[in-house]
Order: C-alpha cells, then structure tokens, then sequence
C-alpha cells in the first residue's frame, strides 16, 4: 500500500459508491455471474395452478424422463423441515404436501444438466386438485372466517370512543391499498456447492445471509455450523430478499447434497413474481373525530392486510402499520388494530417501509377528511396536528427530536408552496368555467419514520476488521450490500477512524463464516448499526496500535493520534505503513470484532407499550399534478422533496436513496397494480403487465435535498440517520395531488377518496363519480 | 452439455460451408437453381471477434449465447421478455447509408436474427484511453448506479443515443430509456449523466464511429447468401433476399416468419413453444418511399426505421408511434409484422385503418393487395394463406384530413395499449364528409367504429357531433376486462377520445392534453 497524506473517501464526503466503476462497466458479479463449479446441475420449480385445493394426484414420470433430467425434489426428499417460516411458525412450506394454498405455491423442483432442459421438464407435471373456496382479498378473507396468519395488534391510548363521541365532527372512510412488487432487476436466485460431512456452501441474493444460513439448515436438518452464506451484492432487495429467498437456497442445498453436485436455481421473472411475496395490500376503515379548527380529538382504526397463506414477516409488518398509522400527528384518544388476515395468495413481506407506508397514507387520507370537511388547505391541519415534544404515540413512546415545523418552513419557501398552490386552485376554477379537461392538483405531505426493528433483538450487529501486514484492510460486517451504498458508507467511517484513504479498505462479501448470528439488512438499519459495528472493531486495533506507538515512539498515550495517512506520536508522523509494519513484528493483534447494540429501545407488544425507536427519521414533500379527466392520464409536473437524514455520511449516496425511493413510493401509488383473476391467478406477474416507473415517469422537474442542518439527537453513527425507507412515505404527495386534481371536480366540496393504486382506470372512474 | 459448448467455432480455417454439401442436400433443391448461394454457417460479429457458427437453434437467444457460451457476463437477463432492458446490448448493422447502431434487447433476439451483424456489448466499451468511456464516466460521476444489475443496459441504450444524437435533450435521453428499468434511483442521476456525456463528446474518437467502415466491409461480406441452419430436426433459414424467402415459403408454408421477433421471442422464453422451422425475414423488406401521395413500407422496415416519414408525413401519430414499446423494440419489431401478427390490440392498425391503409400480400411470386381492415376477419384469424407473407404496407398521406392517434395505458411508455384508436376525419365546408375511425383493444380484431363513424358522416363539424359519435361508440363495442384495463373503463375513455379529438380541434385556449415536457 501506498503511503498517503491526502485521504479520500472519509466520513460525511460524496464518495462514489464502491462498486460503480464495476457496474458500469458490466464487471461486478451478481450471484448468476459467478464462475460456475464443474458439472453444475440446475434445478426449477413446478407451481401450483389452483389457489386452494387438495392435490388430489401428482404424477411426475414424465418430469423424471425428461431429457438431461437427474431427479426430482418433493416434500418427501427434504432431509430435515419442510419449512422455511423466518418466524418460526412452521406454516411456510419448501414443497406443497397434500394441499396448496395459493396459485404458485411450489410443489417439486425438477434438476437437470441445463437451466433450458430442467424448465422444460417442469411444465410436464399433471398434479389434479380438488378446489376448494378460495379469498383473496383481506374484506373477502375476513367474511369467509380466514381467521389470522399471526396476532394481531392493538395500540390504545386515551379512549377513543369517548374521545369520537365527544367529538364535534366526525368522519368514517374506508379506503383500499395495493401492494407492490418489489420487481428487484435481479430476481432471485442461489447456488449451492456441496462439501464434506453436512457442509454445504450457498451463494444467494439475500438480504439476511443468517435467516438463509439457519432455514438451509432447518431444512437439511443439520447445524447452523455446517451451513455457510455468501453473498457480495444484490441487484436490488427492497425487502424481497429479507425471507424469501429461503425458498430457493433452500432448494439448491437439498439437490446439491442429494447429488452430491453443484446446484444453480433461478426461476424466470413470471415465476418469481408468482411464488414470492410482495407489499401487503391493506383495506383500512377509519374513523375520525375533530372540532370547526381541524385539531384531531380522537381516531379509532382498523388495518385489514392481505398476509397471504401463510405469516411470514406479516406480524411485524401489521405491526409497523400500526405504529405509522400516527405518521407525524398526535392523537389524543387513539385506537388501532391490526387484521393479518388470511388468504389464498403468496405469502406477503418484507417490502421498503415494512407496513409503514400502509398506516402513513391512511393517517394522510385522515387529514385530507379533516381539511375537505373544513374547506381548508390540508397543510393547515397538518401543522395544527403535528407532534410537539413531550407527546406520546399510540404506543407510548414519547416524542422528542421533532423538526417537522422546520422542514415545512423551508420546503414551503422553497417550493413557492402557498403561491403554487393558488395557482392552481385558479387553474382549476378556470378550467370549471371554460370547460377545460386538465385540472391541477399540489400536495405537501411529510413524513415521521421509527428506526429500529421493532423485534428489540434484531437491533444488533458484528464486524471484522483485519490489518493485513502490508498496511491494506479488509472490512467486514453483517450487512448487505443491495445497491444502497451501505458497504461504501461503513468503508468511509473505516477509512475516517484510521485516517487512511479508502481505496486501502476492500470491501469484502457477507458470508455467515466472518460474522456470526446477523440480522437481516433491513428497516434501514444497515449503516446504523453494521457502521457502528464497523466503527467498534476500528476502534479496538486503533486502541492496541495507540499504546504500541506510545510506548514505541515514546510519546505521551494522549499525544498519539491518527492523522491522514500516518500515526502522530508527539511531532513524529509515522507512516501508517510503518506503524503496522512494526506493530506485526512486536506481535500486536491486528484485527478485531467489532460488535453493536441500539441502546434505550425496548417494546412490550402485549401492552401495546415501549419505546420501539431508537429515534426518528423526519421528511416532506410537495407534489403537484396534471389530470387528463377525459382519460385519468396524468402527469406529475414537480416535486420538491427536503428529507432529513441526520448528519449524512454520504450526501450523494443517501440523496440517490431519496430520490429512487420517492419514485418507488410513487409507483407503489399510480401504475403499479397487481391483479388476480377471478381463478386466483396473479396475471401482472411480470414487466410486460406490472408497470414500475419509467424515466419518463418520474417529476417533470424534480427537486430533491437533504435537510444539511439535521443532526441525529441520538448517537447515532456519526449522527447520521436511517435513509432506506423514510422518503418512500413521501410518495404519497404525488398521491394526494392527484386526488385534489380530481376533487376538484367538486369544487372541493368532498375528497376524492381515491383507492390505491390511482391508476387512469381508477381516476377516470372516480372522474365519472364526482360527475355523477 | 459438452455438445452446448461445441456450438460455435470461431472464424477457423475450414468453417467456411463445412457442412453446406450434407445440409444442402437435405434441405430446399428448389433454390439451387436459383442461383442464390447458400451455406450452413451464421456469422456475425461479437465485440472485436468474428464468430461463425453451425450448430444453431432456432430458438437459440443472443443473451443466452453471450452469458453462457461466452460468457460475456455483464449482459444481465432481468425479465427474459424484452421490457427491462438489462440486456441490451447494441446491434450493428448494415444499410444501404453504412453502418447503424441500435440498441436491442438480447434476451428475445434469436441468434439466426444475428446474422451478419454486429453485436456489441457492455464489455466492449472504452474511452479513448482504454479507461471508462465517457458515458460510462458520467454515470460513476452522476451516481448513476446503485444496486447497478440495469446498469449496463442503460449505459448500452444510453451509448447508442450518444452515438446518434449527440445534443439530445432529456425528452430524447427519456424515450431512449423507455425500455429499460431502474428500481433503484428514480433516473434523475441516470438523466443527468446522460446530459453530461452528451456535453462531453467523443463520438469520433468512439471506436464505433473509427471502425465502422471496416466493420461494414466485413458484414457485406457475411451477406447476400441463404443460411440454412440444422440441429436435429431443428431448422432455421435465413432467406438471401425476399423472392428467395417467396421460394422458401413456398417450400416450408407452415414456417414460423420471425421478424423483429418482439412477439415471437416470448413464444420462447415465455411459453417454451417450438418455432421450428423458422425463416428469419428482419434483414428483409427494407425499402422505404414515398410515392403518389402514399408512404409504401416494406414490411421489414421497423419502427424506428419508419419513424422519420411518420415525423414528416403523419406529424400528428408521431407521438403515438413513439409509445409504441421502448426503444429496443422499436428497432426490433417491424411494421409488416406487426399486421401479420393479428394482434387485438395493434400498435399500428387502429391509426394505419384509419388512414386506409393497404398491404401487399406475396406468394412466390404471386401478390394481391388488401385493404387493412379487411385483413383482419376475427380473433387470431387473418386473411393470409399459407405460403403467403406480408410484402408492403401502403399508407396514404392524409394531409388534406385531420388526424389523430391516441394511445391509452396504465403507464405511457413501454405498455401493452389498453385502448388505442386512430381518427382520420375528412371536413369540408364545416361538414364531415368522411370518418374513418379504428380501435384496438376493444374487440378481438383492430376494427372500424362503424356506428360513431355513422354518427359523423355528413354532420357538422362541431362538439355535438362527436358527442354523438361518443354515445354511438358503445354500440360498436363490447370490450373485455382484464389485467389492462375493465370493460367499463375501455368504453368510458373510447368515448371520451371523441371528445378530446374534437377538443383538439378547436381553439379554447386551454391545453387539451397533458404536457410531458421537461422543466415546463
């Protein structure tokens, strides 16, 4: 390594992302890409094609002789558990037995010399079933006595009836919520190489190596111990790859250790989307009570989800729901309840948000309610409502890092809010009076995020810090790597403690054999936590290599520090080359692991009570649209969004987050629709019928920026903030004008209460509505 | 498996008509005394190699041979249907002004549509230095990347409107990324390092620009021959030219014709179907012209091709003509196949009826012209016999008519049109003296409106006719729901596209449609 005294790449600095220069240029390995081991074998999964149903007969023979085919994997050749539930549920299954509980489920998995041949043979299968009734949607699932995947929830504080009944005005909705495919551009995938005794090895694009690493084993029925994860990169995860990729490591171990061979397996995009779980939809009723002034008294909730047939995540899931049903305003009397209800679709995930973004946009509906009842600018009644320090949530955390006032203040400056929005208020009356198709519509909607996982546990992390002898480091930790930069910015807080330049860090892969017993890369937790990991074993050998240079270099412990590129004892720099160049032959310990846990978070779920959060993560947005109402096209013409990521440790990492998020969230919203037949098929299962936003979909003029004044209140690593998640909230912006366009139509007179997603089909339809 | 990787042979001495002598005598005598060559090897060019292969599928992808054959791993397959771009790699090939490069998607090219072309891929790009290029430097510089799977397909769609249109402002940098995804950063980095790359130049220093006219003397020389390709029962040919692909469709009249293959490519890798035989036509029919007031098509022109005359003669279907697909499958799919297809729903046939298209039909060397609305009798079901191949597409320039083309989807570009319609409405002396007015998606065939066009003929042209028009429309019609769109909602906005043509004919002052501008 060469010796530097300027450094590049530290804390808090626009480093670009590790990987960019590779991903340009078509050389950074996604699991699919990796040199295959000799004689590899691939294996492809057999999907149901009834929604609920008895297998009534499986005849495989035609699958087994099958061209290139080796064999074929049902529930009778998984060694250990047939089960990959992460919660410990046992109601995931890795192969339907006996029965399948939505269209999709996997029922055998045919392995073959070649992808192509292994395919081929999986469409020869004829299973029979015996339909049964079958509910797909939560309302439907509901009435027909579903019952639960998992508990459900409920937060209280106050009473809420009482506080409703003493309400001058109340208000009753319902509105409906789609899901989200997380249409991840690689889908998933894993491969698996057998070793001696029980070991198998697994690359796979996961989110949570550990959870891949303890199903793989669940499954086998062997150690955690005999089981090792790798992954270096994902092409995207946004929650897909937290679960459901046991299914298909899961798979690639059991063939590759009955064959003793390599396994690859990756379904194509149709059955990816098909067998893997998505954003949960939800159907939410709300009840609201306020007085003349739009100051919310009481709210009582429900938040019906479509979990799927089985629980997976969805607990946690309705949960953070629940918590985000608040978004950013106190309710004095509150009652909230969650319905994981039951179905016969895939099993519902992890997806950006978790939940939160389900019970932010019904708290958002909420106020628009308020404001259009009132005939008042929804941003009035947003800032009478929101959170002052020393307020409690419905779950009893109270409140106490609140800079909402100030990020409204500047995005209102900012985005010329009041005048644009009497702009358009003008341009709609004038369109009612001349006959004009186009109306307008702008929004301001903030956000107020909870960090943490609210499974306490979870909010822990390790890394792995070596010194080689030459001076170049090797990081190490428990997070992934999924395109949001988390490996660059944990590399910059490295490179900031040893005062080194980046490029002396490689970035090496996740695997479960460096850091033991990780949580998934998940609820934008990965720099928090992993960072602080990172930042603890930097701090261990930095510790080690301050006593070796005092005593070597004879200077005072508290007069040796890091300084770029070199070790200062007193008025002496030594090269940082040198000092570990010495330290090895003095037999200094030159690695070290780090470890993290959040402190102050704890949450009694049974009482509803705690402090779930570390701390939270603060946003606003100002969306303004066009709506064709001849066809429900529309446009949205400018965004502003101002969002607070603490003090950033990569402002133009972190501003990519922000920026991909808010389109996400958008698209969540407006063209992404995921549709079931009438069978229970899911028929947008892939690009050419679910629609994700293209370029030109994003704003017109698109204004995005971090609130640079934000400091974490907590001690966070480097007083930065969580980012993953956050900003997707600010989506609904987009969302609301729409509906004001649309509202308009009324003069305003009631909200337009569009369901979710507002595609041109659902705006036109609400058009004809209000039109009567 | 071994037998997989034995598949190409790279330009060896002696690869040249290895196996024309045993082939050719199985396949095809009628063309021997034609005079046209023949032979039994696919050559193209891959990056800077010359590749020669015999033992081809014809259902063999570009993107499988370059992942797996050659590994050639940074062509990455996200959806294996042609809508995310993550394998487009950019596709040289020769016409009769030199060389043109357009970016395509791997994953639905067929290797025989391969053919004296070039490919290249994200491996083969460098800056003048042998460093980044200065596209693929402005998307490390712009944070362009991040979880960077749909990188290199944006970078290899982005190269190839660097290379053709150096100052392209973001209305163009959106329409060349219309077929490919990002689920990551919202575009806004990928746009703007698209804009500096464009500010940066380059293009001839660009080893594309340097080489191209070597590049060319090297494919005219892999060109102007049948290809016959055989594995097993498995056959593909690629006609020399078109009476040669009349001879060969007189011979194999149950051929599948593969085109642009943007349909036929998801036969494959959607539904494993079997296209064999397989004559491959995308090389054929390119002729454009404009003559007696009409724009004559050959039917391999793609849309791309067709897009300038469309900009000059039918200005009002331009922006329709660009929603059709994305980019890559515009410089895939052809007009000609798109009729011959007999979708429902129709890229081109609702505004081509309108406009009273015609095409011509050839069968060896027989050809009849058909009215286009008469070439579709009902669901899966055309007027084409077997043997018989589209040859032409006639379309008047209906300058003296007003004109419209509207397309209706969940999401603007790169979707599967929910309704699209095609208005061509004489008026003379503020009377309509002729309406011709066609959907698609709204029966099993592209079809004429024929009571809303009843309810215009010979009325004044003002608002109440097409209101008429509109509540005469739901007659015409009994459309289908599904994942696109309901029933309802297809007849409430067919109805409404009456009211929105007229609007646009009339001056009110205010916009009529949705402005997609930038910065506006």
């Amino acid at each position: 390594m060469k010796d530097e005294t300027i450094i590049k790449g530290v804390a808090h600095t626009e480093t670009i992302h590790d990987s960019a220069i590779k991903q340009v240029q078509g050389r950074a390995e996604y699991t699919d890409d990796l040199a295959e081991p000799y004689g590899l074998l691939h294996a492809y999964l057999g999907l149901s094609t009834c929604a609920n149903g008895r297998i009534v007969s499986m005849d495989l023979d035609a699958v087994r002789s099958a061209p290139g085919v080796v064999g074929v994997l049902t529930a009778e050749d998984i060694p250990g558990h047939n089960d990959v539930s992460p919660t410990g549920k046992h109601d995931d299954p890795v192969f339907a037995e006996g029965e399948v509980k939505f269209w999709g489920q996997p029922i055998f998995a045919v392995v073959a010399e070649t992808r192509d041949l292994a395919r081929r043979a999986a469409t020869k299968a004829k299973i029979e079933y015996e339909a049964r009734p079958h509910a797909l949607a939560p309302i439907e699932a509901r009435d027909a006595g579903f019952g639960y995947v998992t508990d459900p929830l409920t937060l209280r504080r106050g009473d809420a009836a009482k506080g409703l009944a003493a309400s001058p005005r109340r208000i009753k909705g319902r509105m409906s919520v789609g899901g989200q495919d997380h249409f991840y551009l690689e889908g998933q995938i894993a491969m698996a190489v057998p070793g001696e005794d029980e070991d198998v090895i697994i690359n796979v694009s996961t989110q949570h190596p550990s959870e891949a690493q303890h199903m793989v084993a669940h499954v086998l029925g062997v150690a955690n111990h005999s089981v090792v994860v790798n992954v270096r990169r994902m092409g995207g995860g946004f929650g897909g790859k937290e679960s459901q990729m046991s299914l298909f490591a899961a798979v690639a171990a059991v063939a590759a250790k009955k064959w003793n061979r390599a396994v690859k397996i990756r379904p194509d995009r149709d059955d990816d989307m098909s067998a893997t779980g998505k954003r949960h939809d939800f159907v939410i009723d709300y009840e609201i009570g306020f007085d003349d002034d739009g100051r919310i008294l009481a709210v009582r909730g429900d938040w019906y989800a479509r979990c799927g047939f089985s629980a997976d995540l969805s607990g946690a899931v309705t949960d953070r729901a629940l918590f985000h049903a608040d978004n950013a305003y106190y309710y004095p009397d509150v009652e909230l309840h969650s319905h994981p209800m039951r179905t016969n679709t895939v099993s519902n995930t992890a997806f950006r948000g978790f939940g939160g973004p389900q019970g932010i946009v019904a708290a958002e509906r909420m106020i628009e309610e308020v404001a259009y009842a009132l005939g008042r600018d929804p941003l009035e009644i947003r800032k009478l409502n929101l959170y002052q320090n020393g307020q409690l949530t419905p779950y009893h955390q109270e409140v106490n890092d609140q800079i909402m006032p100030q990020i409204f203040e500047e995005i209102e400056a900012s985005s010329d809010y009041h005048a644009r929005r009497q702009a358009v208020l003008d341009w709609n009356a004038r369109a009612a009076r001349e006959g004009g198709v186009i109306r307008k519509g702008i929004a301001i909607v903030p956000v107020k995020f909870g960090i943490s996982f609210t499974a306490t546990h979870f909010n822990q992390a390790g890394s792995l810090i070596h010194i080689y002898t030459d001076g170049s480091i090797s990081l190490n930790h428990g997070g992934t790597e999924m395109g949001q930069g988390l490996n660059t910015k944990i590399a910059q807080v490295v490179a900031e403690a040893f005062q080194c330049d980046i490029s002396r860090i490689k970035i090496t892969k996740t695997t479960t054999e460096k850091v033991p017993n990780t949580s998934a890369t998940a609820a934008s937790s990965g720099t928090d936590l992993n960072g602080m990991a990172a930042l603890d074993a930097a701090e261990q050998i930095k510790a080690r290599l301050i006593d070796f240079v005092a005593e070597r270099w004879q200077a005072p412990r508290d007069e040796v520090k890091f300084v770029p590129g070199h070790v200062r004892a007193g008025e002496t720099d030594i090269p940082f080359n040198e000092v570990i160049a010495s330290a090895y032959a003095a037999r200094i310990q030159l690695s070290a692991a780090g470890f993290y846990k959040t402190p102050k978070i704890h949450w009694d779920r049974p009482t509803g009570r705690g402090r779930p959060f570390y701390y939270y993560a603060y946003g606003a947005a100002v969306a303004e649209v066009s709506v064709d109402t001849l066809t429900g096209e529309y446009v949205i013409d400018r965004a502003d969004v101002l969002h607070d990521v603490g003090r950033s440790l990569n402002p133009a990492l972190d501003k990519g987050q922000v920026e991909g998020a808010f389109v996400q969230g958008t698209g969540w919203l407006t063209c992404e629709e995921l549709w079931w037949d009438k069978k229970g098929q899911l028929r947008t299962h892939a690009p050419s019928t679910y629609k994700i936003p293209l370029a030109s979909d994003k704003p017109r003029i698109f204004n995005v920026k971090l609130a640079d004044w934000s400091e974490n209140a907590e001690r966070s690593i480097k007083r930065s903030k969580a980012v993953g998640e956050p900003p997707f909230n600010l989506g609904i912006s987009v969302f609301e004008a729409i509906n004001m366009a649309v509202a308009s139509l009324t003069d305003y007179r009631e909200p337009a209460r569009l369901d979710a997603p507002a595609t041109p089909e659902c705006v036109l339809m609400a058009v004809r509505r209000l039109q009567g | 498996m071994a037998a997989r990787f034995q598949r190409f042979m790279e330009s060896l001495p002696g690869c040249h008509g290895l196996r024309n002598v045993f082939f050719g005598r199985k396949l095809l005598i009628s063309q021997i005394g034609m005079g046209n060559l023949m032979t039994s090897e696919l050559r193209f060019l891959l990056n800077d190699r010359e590749i020669c292969l015999t033992d081809v599928g014809a259902s063999d992808t570009l993107l499988d041979f370059l992942r797996i054959e050659r590994r050639l791993i940074g062509t990455k397959e996200g959806c294996a249907e042609g809508d995310c771009g993550a394998c487009t790699v950019m596709l040289g090939k020769l016409t009769e002004t030199g060389m043109v490069y357009e970016p395509i998607n791997a994953c639905i090219r067929f290797m025989a549509s391969c053919n004296a072309c070039h490919i290249v891929t994200i491996e083969h790009l460098e800056g003048p230095d042998g460093g980044l290029h200065p596209l693929q430097a402005a998307m490390v510089e712009h944070h362009g990347s991040q979880c960077g799977f749909c990188t290199p397909g944006i970078v290899m769609a982005l190269y190839g409107l660097w290379m053709s249109n150096p100052d392209a402002g973001v209305t163009e940098i959106e329409n060349a990324l219309q077929g490919n995804l990002c689920r990551c950063t919202g575009y806004e980095p990928i746009v703007n390092a698209a804009l500096a790359a464009g500010r940066a130049g380059g293009q001839a220093q660009d080893a594309l620009t340097r080489e191209r006219g070597a590049v060319a003397v090297r494919l005219r020389a892999m060109s102007g021959q049948r290809v016959e390709l055989v594995r097993g029962s498995d056959v593909s040919i690629i006609p020399a030219d078109t009476d040669d692909l009349a001879a060969v469709l007189e011979d194999h009249p149950k051929a599948t014709i593969v085109a642009g293959a943007t349909d036929v490519g998801l036969w494959v890798t959607k539904f494993l179907r079997n296209i064999s035989p397989a004559v491959f036509i995308g090389h054929l029919m390119k002729d454009m012209k404009v003559e007696g007031g009409e724009i004559r098509l050959g039917a391999g022109v793609t849309y791309s091709e067709a897009e300038p005359l469309i900009a000059e003669h039918i200005p009002a279907a331009l922006d329709y003509w660009r929603c059709i697909g994305g980019w890559q499958v515009r410089n895939m799919g052809t007009v000609g196949a798109n009729i011959a297809n007999g979708s429902p729903i129709g890229d081109t046939p609702p505004l081509l009826i309108a406009l009273g298209a015609r095409i011509v039909l050839r069968k060896g060397a027989a050809r009849r012209e058909v009215e286009l609305q008469d070439y579709f009798i009902e669901y899966g079901k055309q007027d084409r016999k077997p043997g018989e191949f589209v040859e032409e597409v006639i379309i008047p320039i209906r300058s003296d008519a007003l004109v419209a083309a509207y397309k209706i989807s969940k999401r603007r570009h790169s979707d599967i049109t929910a309704v699209a319609a095609g208005f061509c409405l004489t008026v003379e002396n503020g009377i309509i003296t002729d309406a011709r007015v066609a959907f698609g998606g709204m029966a099993g065939i592209p079809k004429r409106a024929d009571r809303a066009e009843a309810a215009l003929q010979g009325q004044p042209f003002a608002a109440a006719s097409f209101d008429a028009a509109a509540k005469a429309v739901g007659e015409d019609f009994q459309p289908l729901s599904d994942w696109r769109a309901s029933a309802e909602y297809r007849s409430a906005v067919t109805a409404n596209l009456f009211r929105r043509f007229w609007l646009e004919q009339t001056e009110t002052g205010l916009p009529v449609r949705l402005n997609y501008a930038v910065g506006a």
